[in-house]
C-alpha cells in the first residue's frame, strides 16, 4: 500500500516542505508570511466555489459543465446591473431566481434532448451554453466593467500588530467572503446528508436507473442540481465582482477551477474545496517565495509562477493520482 | 433442468392458495422493438394480487424487456399495461415507482457511495413529506417522520437478516448480501407489486435458498404481489404460483408449474428440437 503510493507521498511531502520552508529559513518575517498565506486562502475560496459548481453537476449528471465560468459571469452581471436599480439584497434574490430559470431552461433544452448520449456530446453542449451565456449576458446586461458594492470597507486593517513586527494587513471584504463561502459549504453538506432531496441527489449521482426505480424523477433532480450550481456561481460571481469588478475575464476563472477539480477529484465536493485552497495557497506562496529564488538561480526576466503553478500541479497529480484526492477510483469488474 | 432444493416446510401452495385475489396487473398485447429487432411481440398475461408470478424463457427470450416495459424503462410500440384500473404505455420509471411498483436489478444497481442503511432509506424517499428546512435542522415533524421511516427500515433490515451491515458501504459487501440490500431498498417502498430481475443470478446454492425463503416470506407476510424473472427453472417451479414462458419475444406457455412442465412447446424451447 505504502510502496504503491510513494509518488503521492513524495508530492505531498514536497508541497509541505515548500509551505514551511520560507518560515524555517527565515526568508520571510512571520507577519508577511501569514499575509501571503491568507491571501492565498482567500483566492483559494473563490477557486473552491467555482470548482464546487463543476463537482456538483459532474456528480449528479455525469456532465462536465464547461459553462460554469460563464454562469459565474452571468450571475455577477445580473447582480451588478440589477443592483443599480434596487437594493443589493433584492438584486441578489432576483439574480438567484434568474439562475433557477436558467437551470430549468438548460435541463429542458439541452440535457433532456441529449439524455443517454455520450459524455463528449454533453460536454460540447455545455461548451455551446458557455458561448451563448457569454454573448447573451453581454447583450442583456452590457459589456462594460461594472461594480458590485457590498458596503464593506475596502481598506485593509492592521491586526495582531503587537504579536508580529509590522502586524498583518487583512481585507475585511476577504474575510466576509470566506465566511459566506464557509456558510454555503456547511449548508450544502447538511442539505446533502440530512434531507430527503439531498439523499435523492446522491442517489441520482450513483445510479440513474436505480434512482428512477425508487421514484426519483431525474429531470427535477437535474434542475435542482443546476440551480445549486447557479447559486454557487452567484456567490462566486458576487465575491469576484466585488474584488475585481464584473468584466468578461471573470468567466476565465473557470479555467483556474479546472486544475482544482483535477486535484480534488471530479466527483467530490470536499475535494473541490480542499483543492481550491491548496491551489490558492500554493500559487501565492510559489509566486512570492519561489519566484525570486528561481529568477536568481536561472537568471530569468521575471517570475509569473502564479499563472502556471496550478496547471503544473494538476499535471503532476494526473500522473500520480489521476482520480484526484477524493475522487472515486473506478474499478471495472469484468 | 436443474433442481435446487428448498428449505423444508416451504411448500407453499396449500398454505397460500386462499389468498390469491383478482388480477391487479395486466399486460395486453405488448410489442416492443429496437430498430429492426423485435424484442416482444403481442405478449399478454395478467398478474393476480398476492401471487408469485414468474416469467421464464431461454436467453434472449425477452424476459428483461418485459420487466422493463412494466417498470417504464422501455415504452412499447403497441399494447398497454393495466394496473389498478389505470392504463398506461409510456409512463416514466419514476411514475411507475410512485404508483407502487418496485423492482430489483439483475446487475446490481445500488448506490455505491452510501451505506446499507442509507441505501434502504432512499426507498422511503417518496414517503417523506416534511419540508427541506425542517429536515435539515431535524426539528419537529421532520424528526418524528425520520424516526418513523427509520423504524420501518429497521424492520426490513431484521427481516432480511442484514443487521450486522447497517453502516457498511454497500460496495464492500459480498454479492449475495448486496442482492439482499437491493431487495431491502425495494421493500422499503412498501410496494404493491415487486418486480425481481433474476434475484438468484450468480448465487451459490445456499444464497439461493436464502433468497427463496425471503421471497416467499415477503409474499406471505407483507402480501406483496411478486413478478420475477429467473433462469433457474427448478427454483422457479418451486416458488411460483403461475408462470409465463417466453421464447423469441412470444408467449409460448402460461399456467401453473405443472401445466408448464407438461407443455410441449416449452420443453422444445428449453431442450431444443430439430425442425
Amino acid at each position: 500500500m505504502l510502496a504503491r503510493n510513494w509518488p503521492v507521498m513524495l508530492l505531498t511531502a514536497a508541497l509541505m516542505i515548500g509551505l514551511v520552508l520560507p518560515l524555517a529559513t527565515k526568508a520571510s518575517p512571520p507577519g508577511f508570511y501569514i499575509e501571503v498565506l491568507l491571501g492565498g486562502l482567500m483566492a483559494g475560496v473563490l477557486y473552491s466555489l467555482v470548482a464546487m459548481g463543476f463537482a456538483l453537476i459532474f456528480k449528479a449528471s455525469g456532465v462536465f459543465n464547461f459553462a460554469q465560468g460563464a454562469m459565474v459571469l452571468f450571475a455577477a452581471l445580473a447582480v451588478a446591473r440589477l443592483a443599480e436599480q434596487m437594493p443589493l439584497a433584492v438584486a441578489v434574490v432576483l439574480a438567484f431566481a434568474i439562475m433557477v430559470v436558467l437551470a430549468w431552461l438548460i435541463e429542458r433544452l439541452v440535457l433532456r434532448p441529449l439524455v443517454n448520449q455520450e459524455g463528449v456530446a454533453l460536454l460540447m453542449a455545455t461548451l455551446g451554453v458557455t458561448y451563448f451565456l457569454d454573448g447573451f449576458g453581454q447583450t442583456l446586461w452590457g459589456s462594460d466593467i461594472y461594480k458590485i458594492e457590498l458596503g464593506i470597507a475596502k481598506e485593509p486593517v492592521m491586526i495582531l500588530d503587537n504579536v508580529f513586527q509590522g502586524g498583518i494587513l487583512v481585507n475585511k471584504e476577504d474575510f466576509a467572503a470566506a465566511l459566506v463561502a464557509a456558510l454555503l459549504v456547511t449548508a450544502l453538506s447538511v442539505f446533502f446528508q440530512k434531507t430527503s432531496t439531498g439523499r435523492a441527489l446522491r442517489a441520482v449521482a450513483d445510479d440513474h436507473q436505480a434512482a428512477q426505480s425508487i421514484g426519483i424523477p431525474l429531470n427535477r433532480i437535474w434542475v435542482i442540481v443546476w440551480s445549486i450550481a447557479g447559486l454557487v456561481a452567484l456567490v462566486a460571481g458576487i465575491m469576484w465582482g466585488a474584488k475585481l469588478g464584473v468584466q468578461f475575464s471573470v468567466s476565465q476563472v473557470a479555467l483556474k477551477a479546472l486544475p482544482v477539480v483535477i486535484l480534488g477529484g471530479f466527483t467530490s465536493v470536499n475535494g473541490a474545496i480542499l483543492g481550491g485552497l491548496i491551489i490558492g495557497v500554493g500559487e501565492k506562496m510559489a509566486e512570492v517565495f519561489l519566484g525570486p529564488v528561481m529568477v536568481k538561480m536561472f537568471d530569468l526576466a521575471g517570475g509569473g509562477i502564479e499563472n502556471w503553478f496550478a496547471y503544473v500541479l494538476a499535471l503532476l497529480f494526473l500522473l500520480v493520482r489521476p482520480e484526484g484526492l477524493f475522487g472515486e477510483k473506478h474499478i471495472d469488474r469484468v | 433442468m436443474q433442481q435446487s432444493e428448498l428449505p423444508e416446510g416451504r411448500l407453499h401452495e396449500a398454505a397460500r392458495s386462499g389468498r390469491v385475489g383478482e388480477p391487479i396487473l395486466a399486460i395486453e398485447g405488448v410489442s416492443l422493438s429496437f430498430g429492426g429487432v423485435r424484442a416482444l411481440s403481442g405478449v399478454s398475461f395478467d398478474v393476480r394480487e398476492h401471487e408469485i408470478r414468474a416469467i421464464i424463457g431461454p436467453n434472449g427470450a425477452g424476459k428483461s424487456s418485459m420487466l422493463n416495459v412494466i417498470n417504464g424503462v422501455y415504452h412499447p410500440q403497441e399494447g398497454t399495461i393495466r394496473y389498478l384500473g389505470r392504463t398506461y404505455r409510456d409512463m416514466d420509471s419514476h411514475e411507475v415507482a410512485q404508483s407502487g411498483i418496485a423492482r430489483t436489478f439483475q446487475n446490481l444497481a445500488l448506490f455505491k457511495g452510501m451505506t446499507v442503511l442509507e441505501n434502504i432509506m432512499t426507498g422511503r424517499n417518496l414517503k417523506m413529506r416534511s419540508n427541506l428546512l425542517a429536515q435539515a435542522l431535524r426539528i419537529g415533524p421532520a424528526l418524528r417522520e425520520e424516526v418513523e421511516h427509520r423504524a420501518v427500515v429497521e424492520n426490513i433490515i431484521d427481516f432480511l437478516e442484514i443487521q450486522a451491515y447497517r453502516k457498511t458501504p454497500v460496495g464492500r459487501l459480498p454479492y449475495g448480501l448486496q442482492k439482499r440490500v437491493d431487495l431491502a431498498r425495494a421493500l422499503a417502498m412498501e410496494p404493491k407489486v415487486l418486480l425481481l430481475d433474476e434475484p438468484m443470478a450468480g448465487m451459490n446454492l445456499e444464497e439461493k435458498q436464502d433468497m427463496c425463503r425471503f421471497i416467499l416470506d415477503v409474499n406471505d407476510e407483507f402480501g406483496t404481489t411478486i413478478v420475477l424473472i429467473e433462469h433457474d427453472m427448478g427454483v422457479v417451479m418451486d416458488i411460483s404460483d403461475r408462470l409465463v414462458v417466453l421464447d423469441y419475444g412470444k408467449k409460448i406457455g402460461d399456467g401453473t408449474p405443472d401445466e408448464v412442465r407438461a407443455n410441449q412447446a416449452v420443453i422444445d424451447a428449453y431442450l431444443g428440437v430439430s425442425h
